[in-house]
Formats: C-alpha cells, structure tokens, sequence
C-alpha cells in the first residue's frame, strides 16, 4: 500500500510540472488546430526550419479549441486558432477572442471574400463540396445544381453523410442564403425524400457506396475522393470510377469553404503569428495544401497537383463566408425539421 | 485494559471523522462538474430546447434507450454464460478461453464499428463478393445492415461483455465451495445450482458489470456516429456544434444525467435489503463439471464464437490493413506514443484506485443513509460523453486559475498563469470523474462480499481503521484492487474525447493518433495504432486473469 501511494505523489507531482510551465517562450509560437497533427505539422515544421521560431500545436475539435481559449481567458497560451471552416472563425470573432490582423502581403494572396471584413480571421485553403457520379452510368448532362437534386427523378438515388457534419450545415446555411429559407426548408425535405439509404458513414463512405450501386450520386469534399486516390489499390480502383460534377457554374458557383486562421487577442505573440499566418498564404504552403490533402489553394496562380488538375478548373461561390457561420444554427434547425438525421 | 480499549476507540473515532471530511471534501470537487453542466437547465432561454423537443428528442431517448437495454441484455448473456463455463465447467481449451474472452475488452468500440463496417457494408468484400457470385445488385436481396440499431447493439456488446465476464468470473471463483457444495448435496445438478445458489449470490458482480457496461454505452459517440444513429451523445454534440448552443447541449446532458440517475437508484433501492457476503474465506479448488458430448462442442464454440467476433476477426482486418500499409505506416513519434499513454492509463489507475478505496471503505463504515446517494452522484460521471466532462472540467480549472492569477497580480503583481489546466492534472481530474465508478464498483462488490464479522473481530484486537484497510481488507481485496487498475488503465488507454480537448500541447497518445487518422477517413492508416492499443491492453488483461485463477488456487 505504501508503495502505492509513493507512486501516486511521484505521479501527481510529475503530471503537475509538465504544466503550463515554458509555453511563454518569446520566439515559439502556440497554435490550436482543428486541422489534424498530420495536415498541419509538416508545414509547421518547415516554418520553423524558415524563421526559427518553435510552434507547439494542440489538435482538437473547432468548438472545444475554441471553447478552451474563451475559458482559458488573457492567461490563454494560445497564439493562433486554426479551424477547419469559416463558421467556426465567425464564432471566435463573436467570441471576442480574435485580434485584429491585416498586411499588405496577406490582402494581395488572400481574395476579399475569404478574409473577414472586420480583419479578424483568413481563409488558407478551399474545401469544395461538389456532386459526384459514376462515370458511365450517368450521363454529367443530368446533373446541373444543388437545388436540382431535389426534382423527383432523383428519388433513392443519392448519398449524403449526416446533417451532424460541418459541410452539410455550410452547405444548407448557403442554401439558405442565397434561396430562403422557406425554398431550402422544401429542398431539404425533397432531398431527404430522394436519399438512396438513411445518412451514416463518412464522405467516402458515399463514394464508394456510389460505385457499388447503392446510389447513383454522391456529394463529398473533393479532397476525401483526392485521398482515395492517394490511397491503397482498392480505394483507388473505387475512386477511379468516380467523376466530379462542378454544380451551380451557370449561376454563383459550386460551394466552398475555407480552413483557415485567427490570431488571438490575448496572445503575447501577435508579430511572429502574422508570419506563420503569412507564410500558411504563401507559395509553398499554398501548393503544400494541395499535394498533401487536396484542398485548392486559395489563390489563383499556384500550379496543381496532377490530381487536381484533372478535375478541371471551377466557378466557386463567392458568397461571404461569415454569412455561413451566421446561418448555420438555421440550417442545423432547418435539417432536424426535414428529418435529415 | 478497560482504558486501552477506550483509547483505541477514541483513536478509532477520530480516523473516522477524519475519513468522513475527506468523502464529503471529495464528493464536492467531482460534483463540480456535474453541478457546472446542470446548471444551465435553469437557463431562461428554451429556444433551442423547444425546437429540440418539437423535433429530434423523442428520437435521441428512443434511440438511446434501445441500445442500452440491448447492450445490457446482451452483455449480460453472453458474459455470464461465458464466466460460468470457464469458471465452473471443464472442457478442451478452458484454460485459454479463459484470459481470450478479455481480449475484446482492449478494443474500443468505435474501431470495431469501422471495422466490421469494413467488411459487411455494402460496399464491403463480403456483399461485393455475393453480389459478384450470384449476380445480384442492389436491392435484389436481404443483408442485415450494419450501420443501425442492432448493429450498434451488436457492435457495444461485443466489447463489453468481457466486463460482465471478468466481474462475474471473479465472484464465482471467489464464492466459497461450501455453498455450491451444499447446493449439490440437495441433489441440484450444475445447472440449478448456477440458477438458484452461483447467479444470485453474484448478483451484485453482475449488475455491477452490466450498469458499467450500459453506462458506457450512454457515453459511447464514436460508433452511434459512425453509423448515423441519433442518440443522447450525438444530439449534444450536434447541439453544442451545430447549434452554437452550449446551454442547450448542456440541457440534454442533465436530462442524460436524470436519465442515468434514476436507472442507478432503481438498481440500488432493488437490493436495498440484501447483503451478500460468504460465510467463509475457506476455498477448495473448483471441482470443475466436466462437459461431454454436445455441451462440450457447444462450449467450445460458444467461446471460440466470442473470442473471434469480439477480438480475431477485427485485429486480422487490422492487421491485414497494416501490412498492405508497410513499414512507412508507423510514424516517427510511434514510441513516445506509446509511452505517453501507458504512462497516462498507469498513473490514472493508480490515483483513481486510491479514490475509489476510500470511497469504498467510508461507504462500508458509514451506514447514514446520504452515504449511498453520494457515492452514486459522484460516479455519474462515466454515463457522460467525455467531451462534455471535460468541458465540465474546463470550466471549474481555468476559473480556479485565473482567479488565482487575478489575486496573485493584485497582491504580489506576479502572474501565476494557468497551474491547473492545460496540464496532466486537468486530465487527471475529467478521468477522476468518467472511470471513478469503473474502479469503485469493483472494489466495492469486492468489499460486500467481505463478511462484516471480521472487522468485529479484528476490532476486538484493538485494530484501527486504517490497520482494518490495510492489513485485512486491502490484502484479501488483492483480486479486486488488480481488476480496478485494469479496467481503468485498458478505459484511459481508449479514451479519447475529454484527452483530445484537456491535453497539454504536443502531448499525443495512441487513441489521438487513431482517432486523427480515422475522422480523416483514413481507416486503414489507423491499423497499427489501433492494434497497438489492442496490445498494450492485452499484457495487463492476462497478467490479471492470471491472478483472479491464481488467488482461487492458492487457497485450495
């Protein structure tokens, strides 16, 4: 028994001094990332090998990171919020938790529409949400827009992942944006009426669910198709299969949205977090999002990866991201309601 | 000698109080985060409750409600039929099922739903391979689907029935041979013995191990998600998430805890009455019944059947993923991975075995009636997603923090900064409160079947409390104080969402490692993390099944 409790006080005393301790160094940088370790790290390590200042990374999900750095308050060791979409930057701007941050460099790669207008946060990289067929059993002149997915001859033949996911809700509070609410509340209900088998599994849960008949359409992120791709003979045999559909491109444009940054009010680093901000917009970290994960840059001029390119170029929709985190408790409402679980 | 024995109760008094200051000082700090989440059922804005009552709630309660009676009813089946076989019954490979049927223990439920969802979904090799035989498309014929209700119920079944098992298997070995031998003496067969003498006397084991393995699947999110059921966990998260509403995710949190509550009552007021302890320590080594002819075979494939849906099956879909992977699949950090979280699940078992005891032991020398009530409260915490434990935990600790820091300024202008969140401690803390009732169930089923006869005595020998715990109490409890530390490190060993949003920076382990790669949809790229935790596990859940068989024969 007594050995036991000199253990624990060892323990406690050693889980204790590995505490907040060291996490003020002037030249390193703090970063809380709803990107996972593997989708940021890498460049973080190059930046660090540029600049020579250290980055110390937490991973999580956007609104525990987010909730953490309200809680944690000015004594937060954060420097720097990375989320995987603009809602949830538009929420640590209403937060209160966001500097405010802007420079020459940033507004010249960064386009208007993907920064905030109240300079709080950038966008870094694109995420498309497109309509994807298989190749030869569909005919891509069928296929035109969201809204069109809701017509009765699609009836039990698409797949979509649960209305729980992030892109789902940005997608509907696009929607919604754009139609009203009362249109997308109908389209929802269509959509659902149209649904090949109750939502479950991830993105290419679809995909593949697509090449194997359940379904004949699927809407997914570009880069989980990019992955397949990338990945083991049998995913890339499925995903060969697969065609992506750009929709909306005679009107405002196929649905994006961003991964992007804020800088923290309470952080005592705000400099060197402008030049990992800066250097996330550049050329290297630009292609980098690209080759890595399949997210398009957010600039026009950066050279695509192979498999990028052969998806074609596309009219994404300019709308103002913010308008997305804004909408997106109208949309999660607005999907309980039409029973897209 | 009058006066010694005066003296000795006066110190013994004092333990006593002493004991009791600390419950009450313990109950409050893990009450904490409970109190912080129902508070917000007070809040004046019903909005985002109205809308969810108006739509999904009645769905989350069903849905809930199902899988954990399924999973209670299951786990309880198969886990005590498997704990009765190996335990009392003797047949080819015995001896091996006995530490196999934990094995299923070590693998989180969320990586057996991807795996199995791997293989019997649509798209998977097995529907592929039927529809490629027999020329059949979609539709054209009947599989069960997976990703639903039974599936789901399936799914938590499978990894935690061994839970049932190893508490129940521990209260059969332990029962004294007296009684069953007595019981066949009346002329009652293997059968009616287990069903009138062995079953009820390890009732408490077994409810036990069930409301452990229902309260997990309360906090389960990984597989309901996974599978696009609408359950208490997902909706709360959704409502935190998507709706942007911490207080109504809160809401349904304290409605989950009612919910939970009430379940833990219920079981406690239906043995209010009951007290079960054996009337001797005396044990012989089992006589174990021999099984022939078709009980031998159905036996044996009963626990081969379990071993290999619960285990085999999906640690060979692993490993087949790791080897078409390679040797790039490992990433550099792999060992420090490794030893982070064997050092993390080690030193949480340890502290929250130390909790857990001292709850335990004041339960049993406290009869006031609050005693109960307060134990239950403060083990709630294992019914909650683990997100919302560690928001729960977040709250109290960075308030603590900062003011502390606040005063610390003022007083002394030193800033203190955070001490206690965003370190180990904060980790400690939120496991503190999800696995407490892991560890104190099983000492505390431990404990009751202690006769209370032999404190009397000891305490006629002028022995103290704390030389009660230590010299009698903890040494014969040895069997249940090793499953409390396993059961806890293999549960922080899989733990994920209270370590993804509490750790300190750069400080990764296994769990975050799989779960990164696998919510990237990159399933096969999580196989050797996945299979390391299942390995890491499986060392101390043979070294403990060594042990529970080894107390038993010693003794013989």
């Amino acid at each position: 028994m007594k050995s036991i409790s000199r253990m624990l006080v060892a323990s406690l005393i050693m889980s204790l001094s590995v505490s907040a301790a060291n996490v003020f160094a002037a030249d390193s940088l703090n970063v809380y990332s709803a990107r996972k370790e593997a989708l940021i790290k890498p460049i973080l390590d190059d930046f660090t090998k540029e600049t020579g200042i250290k980055v110390k990374l937490i991973t999580g999900k956007d609104d525990a990171l987010l909730t953490r750095i309200v809680k944690e308050g000015r004594n937060t060791p954060a420097d720097i919020l990375i989320t995987t979409d603009a809602g949830r930057l538009h929420r640590a701007k209403e937060a209160n938790v966001t500097a405010t941050f802007s420079s020459p460099l940033l507004e010249k790669n960064i386009p208007a529409h993907y920064r905030d207008s109240d300079k709080q946060w950038v966008g870094l990289s694109l995420r498309a949400r497109p309509i994807m067929y298989v190749k030869g059993r569909i005919d891509p002149k069928e296929l035109s827009t969201y809204e069109a997915l809701a017509d009765p001859k699609w009836k039990k033949r698409i797949c979509i992942r649960s209305s729980n996911n992030i892109y789902n809700q940005s997608l509907v509070a696009s929607l919604i944006k754009h139609n009203g609410e009362e249109a997308t509340q109908q389209w929802a209900k269509s959509l659902v009426s149209n649904l090949a088998r109750k939502p479950q599994g991830g993105d290419r849960d679809q995909i593949k669910a697509a090449v194997a008949g359940l379904c004949d359409v699927a809407v997914a992120n570009t880069y989980y198709l990019a992955g397949m791709l990338n990945a083991d003979a049998d995913s890339q045999a499925i995903a060969q299969q697969i065609a992506v559909f750009w929709p909306n491109q005679n009107d405002r444009g196929t649905h994006v949205n961003v991964s992007g940054a804020a800088i923290i009010k309470h952080s005592k680093n705000q400099a060197n977090a402008l030049k990992l901000i800066e250097y996330l917009s550049g050329d290297h970290a630009q292609q980098w999002y690209a080759e890595k994960n399949g997210e398009y840059p957010v600039r026009d001029n950066i050279k695509m990866s192979s498999t990028l390119a052969a998806w074609g170029n596309f009219k994404a929709d300019t709308l103002s991201l913010s308008e997305l985190g804004r909408l997106n408790k109208d949309a999660v409402m607005l999907m309980d309601r039409a029973g897209w679980r | 000698m009058p006066s010694c024995l005066w003296i000795a109760q006066d110190g013994v008094k004092h333990q006593l109080m002493i004991l009791r200051l600390v419950m009450v000082l313990l109950t409050f700090v893990l009450a904490t985060p409970l109190i912080v989440i129902v508070s917000n059922l007070v809040d004046p804005n019903g909005e985002v409750l109205s809308h969810l009552i108006d739509t999904v709630l009645a769905e989350y309660l069903t849905n809930s409600f199902i899988i954990m009676i399924g999973v209670g009813l299951g786990t309880v089946i198969l886990g005590v039929s498997a704990a009765w076989l190996t335990s009392m019954c003797q047949f080819p490979g015995r001896s091996i099922f006995e530490w196999a049927l934990l094995l299923p223990m070590a693998i989180p439920a969320y990586i057996i739903a991807y795996s199995y969802t791997g293989l019997l979904d649509f798209a998977g090799p097995i529907q592929t391979f039927l529809r490629d035989t027999f020329n059949l498309s979609y539709g054209d014929y009947y599989f069960p689907e997976i990703r639903s209700l039974g599936g789901a119920i399936s799914m938590l079944t499978l990894v935690l029935f061994p839970y049932v098992y190893l508490l129940a298997r521990a209260a059969f070995i332990n029962q004294s041979i007296c009684v069953l031998d007595v019981s066949r003496t009346l002329g009652y067969g293997p059968f009616r013995t287990f069903k009138t003498v062995a079953l009820p006397l390890a009732r408490p084991a077994i409810i036990a191990g069930a409301s452990i393995a229902m309260m997990e699947t309360l906090a389960d999110y990984g597989t309901v998600e996974y599978f696009g059921i609408a359950t208490f966990t997902t909706g709360i998260l959704r409502t935190w998430y998507g709706l942007d509403s911490a207080v109504g995710a809160s809401q349904l949190a304290s409605i989950l805890l009612i919910f939970v509550f009430s379940l833990v009552f219920l079981e406690q007021y239906s043995r209010r009455h009951a007290r079960y302890h054996h009337t001797s320590q005396r044990h012989q080594a089992i006589d174990r019944i021999p099984l022939l002819g078709k009980a031998k075979v159905s036996a044996i494939l009963f626990c081969s059947a379990l071993v290999a849906f619960g285990f085999l099956i999906p640690a060979a879909q692993f490993l087949t993923w790791w080897i078409s992977l390679g040797s790039e699949a490992i990433s550099s950090d792999y060992l420090q991975l490794i030893t982070h979280s064997v050092e993390l699940a080690l030193i949480s078992a340890l502290f929250i075995l130390a909790v857990a005891v001292i709850f335990a032991y004041g339960k049993r020398l406290n009869k006031s009636a609050w005693m109960n009530p307060v134990m239950r409260i403060s083990s709630l915490g294992y019914a909650m997603p683990g997100t919302v434990v560690a928001i729960g935990v977040l709250i109290p600790l960075t308030w603590f923090d900062n003011s502390l820091d606040s005063f610390m300024r003022e007083t002394f202008d030193i800033s203190t900064g955070l001490l206690l969140s965003g370190s180990l401690a904060g980790l400690l803390f939120a496991y503190l409160i999800r696995f407490l009732t892991l560890s104190l169930q099983t000492v505390d089923s431990g404990l009751e079947r202690i006769k209370h006869s032999m404190e009397e005595a000891a305490k006629t020998m002028g022995y103290g409390h704390r030389e009660i715990l230590t010299k009698i109490h903890l040494p014969i409890l040895r069997g249940s104080l090793l499953t409390a530390i396993l059961m806890v490190f293999v549960d922080v060993l899989k733990e994920l969402p209270a370590t993804l949003v509490l750790r300190p920076f750069d400080f990764n382990t296994l769990a975050v490692k799989a779960f990164e790669l696998a919510s990237d949809e990159r399933l096969m790229e999580t196989a050797p993390y996945a299979l390391t935790i299942v390995a890491v596990g499986i060392v101390p859940v043979i070294f403990l099944s060594r042990s529970i068989t080894k107390t038993r024969d010693v003794k013989s």
